[in-house]
C-alpha cells in the first residue's frame, strides 16, 4: 500500500492483482470461526480416543454386533448427507442474493438435521429401554457420550439455523447475515465430517466382533 | 492458478457441490456394503477398507464442501488443520497405545484380562 507514495500505477495493478484473492471481509471472523472448529475437532479426538479404549468393554452386556441397527443408521448418514449438500445450494443462492431461495433451502436443511435428531432420539430410547442405557457398561457410556455429543452439536446448529431463518426473513441478506451464514455452513459442514468418523469408527467397526 | 478460479472455489459452485455429493454417496455406500454383506472374512482387513474410506471422505468433504485450499484465508486455516491433525493423530494413537499396553501387561494375572486370567474381555483394541 505504500506504494502509492512512489507508484501509483504499479500499486494500481498491483491492486488488481491481489483484489480477486481478498474475496472475504478482513474482519477475521471466519478464520477464527475455523479456530473454533479445530478445538471442537480436538474435543472428538478425545471422546474417539475414549472409545477406541472402552469400545470393546461390555461387562458382560449386550455388544455392538447385538444393539446396532446398520440399516437405521444407513437412512441417518444419508439424511446429514443430503443436509450437507441442501446447505451448499442455500450458500449458492446466497451468492446470487436470492433472499427467497437461501430461506427455502435453508428450511430443508433444517427438516432433514430435524429427522436426523428425531431418528438418534428414536435409537437411543430403543437402546434404554433395552436395558442398554449409558450405565450398562463402558462401551454403551463411551457410545453416548460420543454419539450424544455429536447430536447435542447437530441440535444446537439447528437452534442456530432457526434463529438465522428468523435473522434473515428481518433483514435480508446483509453483510452480518451474509458472515453468519457463512459461519453456520462451517459449522454444519463439519458436523457431518465428524458423523464420518462416528458411523466408521462407532458403527461399521463396532458391528465386527 | 488464477484469481477468478481460487474465488470460485473459496464460495463453491453447484458443479463442486454435486461431485462432492456424488462422491460421498459412493464413499458412504461402499463401508455398509463391505460390512452388512460381509465381504471380508478377517475383521482387520475390513476395518483397514472402513478407515481408508472415511479417511477419503474426510478429504473429500474438506474439499468440496468446507473449500479447504493453500490459498483460503492468506493460508492460515490449511495451518490450523494440518496442526489439528497431528494433535488428533498423537491423541487417538497415543490414547489406544498406551491402553493396550497397559492392559495386555499391566494388568494383575488374578484380574480378567491378565496374563493368567479368565475372560479377555478387558482387551480393548477395536
Amino acid at each position: 500500500m505504500f506504494d502509492t507514495l512512489d507508484a501509483p500505477a504499479a500499486a494500481a495493478s498491483e491492486r488488481r492483482f491481489y483484489l480477486p484473492v481478498e474475496h472475504h471481509p478482513e474482519n477475521g471472523t471466519l478464520l477464527g470461526f475455523w479456530l473454533y472448529l479445530m478445538s471442537d475437532c480436538l474435543v472428538f479426538a478425545c471422546l474417539f480416543a475414549m472409545y477406541g479404549v472402552l469400545g470393546r468393554s461390555y461387562a458382560g452386556g449386550p455388544t455392538g454386533a447385538q444393539l446396532f441397527d446398520l440399516p437405521l443408521v444407513a437412512v441417518n448418514t444419508l439424511l446429514l448427507l443430503l443436509s450437507s449438500i441442501t446447505y451448499g445450494f442455500a450458500m449458492l443462492e446466497m451468492q446470487k442474493s436470492r433472499l427467497r431461495g437461501t430461506l427455502a433451502w435453508l428450511v430443508m436443511t433444517g427438516a432433514l438435521g430435524a429427522g436426523f435428531i428425531g431418528i438418534e432420539l428414536h435409537e437411543f430410547a430403543h437402546l434404554v429401554q433395552e436395558g442398554a442405557g449409558p450405565q450398562r457398561s463402558a462401551f454403551l457410556s463411551s457410545f453416548f457420550t460420543l454419539v450424544g455429543t455429536h447430536g447435542l452439536h447437530v441440535t444446537f446448529g439447528l437452534v442456530w439455523l432457526a434463529t438465522l431463518l428468523v435473522q434473515l426473513s428481518q433483514r435480508g441478506l446483509i453483510e452480518a447475515n451474509r458472515r453468519r451464514l457463512m459461519c453456520l455452513s462451517m459449522f454444519w459442514h463439519f458436523l457431518d465430517v465428524v458423523w464420518i468418523g462416528v458411523f466408521t469408527f462407532v458403527y461399521l467397526m463396532g458391528v465386527q466382533t | 492458478m488464477t484469481g477468478h478460479v481460487a474465488a470460485a472455489e473459496a464460495h463453491g459452485s453447484l458443479k463442486g457441490y454435486v461431485t462432492g455429493f456424488v462422491l460421498s454417496v459412493v464413499l458412504t455406500a461402499i463401508p455398509f456394503w463391505l460390512v452388512i454383506a460381509k465381504v471380508f472374512d478377517r475383521p482387520g482387513a475390513t476395518a483397514a477398507v472402513l478407515l481408508g474410506f472415511a479417511a477419503v471422505q474426510i478429504v473429500v468433504h474438506m474439499v468440496y464442501f468446507l473449500h479447504m485450499n493453500a490459498k483460503s484465508e492468506g493460508g492460515w486455516s490449511l495451518l490450523a488443520l494440518m496442526f489439528t491433525v497431528v494433535l488428533v493423530i498423537i491423541a487417538l494413537s497415543g490414547s489406544l497405545w498406551v491402553m493396550y499396553h497397559l492392559n495386555t501387561n499391566m494388568m494383575p494375572p488374578s484380574m480378567p484380562g491378565g496374563p493368567m486370567g479368565g475372560q479377555p474381555d478387558m482387551h480393548n483394541m477395536p
